[in-house]
């Protein structure tokens, strides 16, 4: 009777074993049953370089390219700003900060990769946003360079923290040896750790921008949600993310809308996983 | 000038020094202006009362309930899952392309933006399950983003057990599952724990996946079923930041005081389950 009951266990903790690999498969399933249908109507190339996202028009027209394009200009805004600073604050934590201080500065950067999105959202409306528009003199603070900051954010938590991880995964041998050649504590750092730990900080970088192009709620309340191909970074954008998380709650099931939404969570899977996989290449690659 | 190595090793360290404080600085900044400008909002009332005047006045009690009820589903569908999960990943799975697909899927999962998990929740448990826009819906789509967040730190809990004390427990002729069940999980359970509670204040700050699965814009009553829509703490926040005209900023900045201490505080005691087990450690 133990026998069976512990046959029992086993079989069912295999399964659970299975079930990530199960719930992605789901995703993708689910995303591609109610997505596929629009390339039907629309058409594969049409639905990416089309310059007109009108979804609710007669006839709908559903081309995404001012999405992606305006997803791609806060990522690449967000990736300027927090690249820089979170490797150095990293390398910082990892290298010189002393001990006692140490402990701090992880908490606090643990601290902001735990605040919520939507409360970043808010606090970037009713700050950032409108600094930005007396700063730079425009019409309106909700602009790609807002997003881009706000974003920054979010994406310092990922750096840092696998930046960081790499950093210490660097033999202390290579250090010391560097030191021991009479180099300086700073170029030991920028001639060996940092080259040593390149792979694992490129990971750090990977998924940094993962988390920017995910993001949903903060950019969909300071990005402005203009579904226009943007020409600077201070202009209103609309991105892949906050036109599902806006649009959907209007549509009709099964309207031509609907299936374009899908379609666009179909992209940002997609997306998401192709990053995801070179991080862990890069992740591995070291092992 | 002739290079110096120490002053470009000041400048270099003066630049990290800053790059920190540019991070640390406007955290300190967001948590502090929103206790300062939260606190004055925050009273029995406001806790414990439904919103009013399509949500201008009142209090949030509601949204503190729906959020507490979308969290305690999450967990009862993905804790079980993610620890026999972790359990397979630690003791049974060998080191074979299966293992590693696994993973991946891990990876992935916790890869994907979370309003596709909106759209996922959506398409299988609101329309093609037919449970609605509901507090099922909901936490069913919460608990699947939190899987790989109580796999992992599950996971690694479970390894941090010596491989010792499964020796020694097989050795006095115990099983395998006895030898998990008796001597590897209840050695690993404050990891467990802080991952789970990590878990949870995960859920309960998300807005993206609860979109569309089971948030009611304004509901001034409480949910009678889990078949029932319900209102959210982050959801509440959005809404009543960009969508009602004229919300006093004190609701909007109570409510995200509210949301914030209450992730805040599942963090902390998270830290504290880790750092008090980590001082006991037998090992």
């Amino acid at each position: 009777m133990r026998k069976f009951k512990e046959s029992i266990i086993e079989k069912l903790i295999i399964v659970c074993g299975l079930a990530s690999i199960f719930f992605v498969i789901l995703i993708l399933l689910f995303l591609l049953k109610e997505g596929l249908s629009v390339f039907k109507t629309a058409g594969f190339v049409d639905f990416i370089l089309g310059r007109k996202w009108y979804p609710i028009s007669e006839p709908a027209q559903l081309g995404i390219l001012p999405l992606i394009i305006g997803s791609l200009l806060v990522t690449f805004g967000a990736v300027v700003i927090s690249v820089p600073i979170g490797v150095a604050c990293a390398v910082f934590i990892a290298e010189v900060a002393p001990s006692r201080i140490k402990e701090l500065l992880k908490a606090t950067v643990e601290l902001l990769s735990a605040i919520p999105s939507v409360v970043l959202g808010f606090v970037g409306m009713v700050t950032l946003v409108p600094w930005i528009k007396n700063i730079f003199h425009l019409p309106t603070g909700l602009t790609a360079f807002s997003g881009s900051i706000m974003l920054a954010f979010m994406a310092m938590p990922t750096i840092v923290s696998i930046a960081e991880d790499a950093l210490y995964s660097v033999p202390k041998t290579y250090k010391e040896g560097a030191l021991a050649l009479g180099a300086t504590h700073w170029q030991a750092i920028y001639r060996v750790m940092l080259p040593a730990a390149s792979s694992g900080i490129l990971a750090a970088v990977m998924l940094g921008i993962g988390r920017v192009i995910g993001e949903t709620m903060a950019v969909m309340m300071i990005t402005g949600n203009a579904a226009v191909i943007p020409t600077s970074l201070f202009q209103p954008v609309r991105t892949l993310t906050a036109t599902i998380a806006a649009e959907m709650g209007e549509t009709v099931v099964g309207s031509e809308h609907y299936f374009a939404l899908f379609a666009i969570g179909i992209v940002l899977f997609i997306i998401s996983f192709l990053i995801n996989v070179t991080a862990d290449l890069f992740l591995h690659k070291k092992r | 000038m002739k290079h110096n190595p120490k002053r470009s090793q000041n400048i270099a360290f003066f630049f990290m020094l800053l790059a920190t404080f540019l991070i640390v600085l406007p955290v300190g900044l967001i948590v502090f202006a929103i206790i300062k400008k939260g606190i004055p909002a925050i009273s029995w009332e406001f806790l414990t009362e439904m919103p009013r005047q399509g949500m201008r006045a009142g209090g949030i009690f509601p949204a503190i309930i729906g959020t507490f009820y979308l969290v305690s589903g999450a967990i009862l569908f993905a804790l079980p899952i993610g620890l026999l999960s972790a359990i397979y990943l630690s003791e049974y799975a060998k080191d074979n392309l299966l293992t590693r697909i696994i993973k991946l899927a891990i990876v992935n999962l916790a890869g994907v933006p979370s309003v596709v998990y909106g759209l996922f929740g959506l398409a299988l448990f609101v329309i093609f399950l037919k449970f609605g826009a509901s507090i099922l819906s909901g936490s069913l789509t919460l608990g699947i983003m939190i899987l790989p967040i109580i796999i992992t730190s599950s996971r690694e809990a479970l390894e941090s057990v010596p491989y010792s004390f499964r020796e020694a427990s097989w050795s006095l002729g115990a099983s395998k599952w006895q030898t998990i069940r008796y001597v590897v999980l209840p050695n690993a359970i404050p990891g467990i724990l802080t991952g789970t509670i990590l878990g949870l204040g995960r859920a309960a700050g998300e807005t993206a996946p609860i979109l569309f699965t089971v948030a009611a814009f304004y509901l001034p009553r409480l949910p009678k079923s889990i078949f029932d829509q319900a209102m959210a703490l982050p959801y509440h926040l959005y809404v009543i930041s960009t969508q009602v005209p004229n919300v006093d900023e004190k609701i909007r900045y109570g409510t995200a005081l509210v949301l914030l201490s209450l992730v805040l505080f599942m963090n902390l005691i998270a830290i504290v389950i880790r750092y008090h087990f980590r001082k006991k450690k037998k090992w």
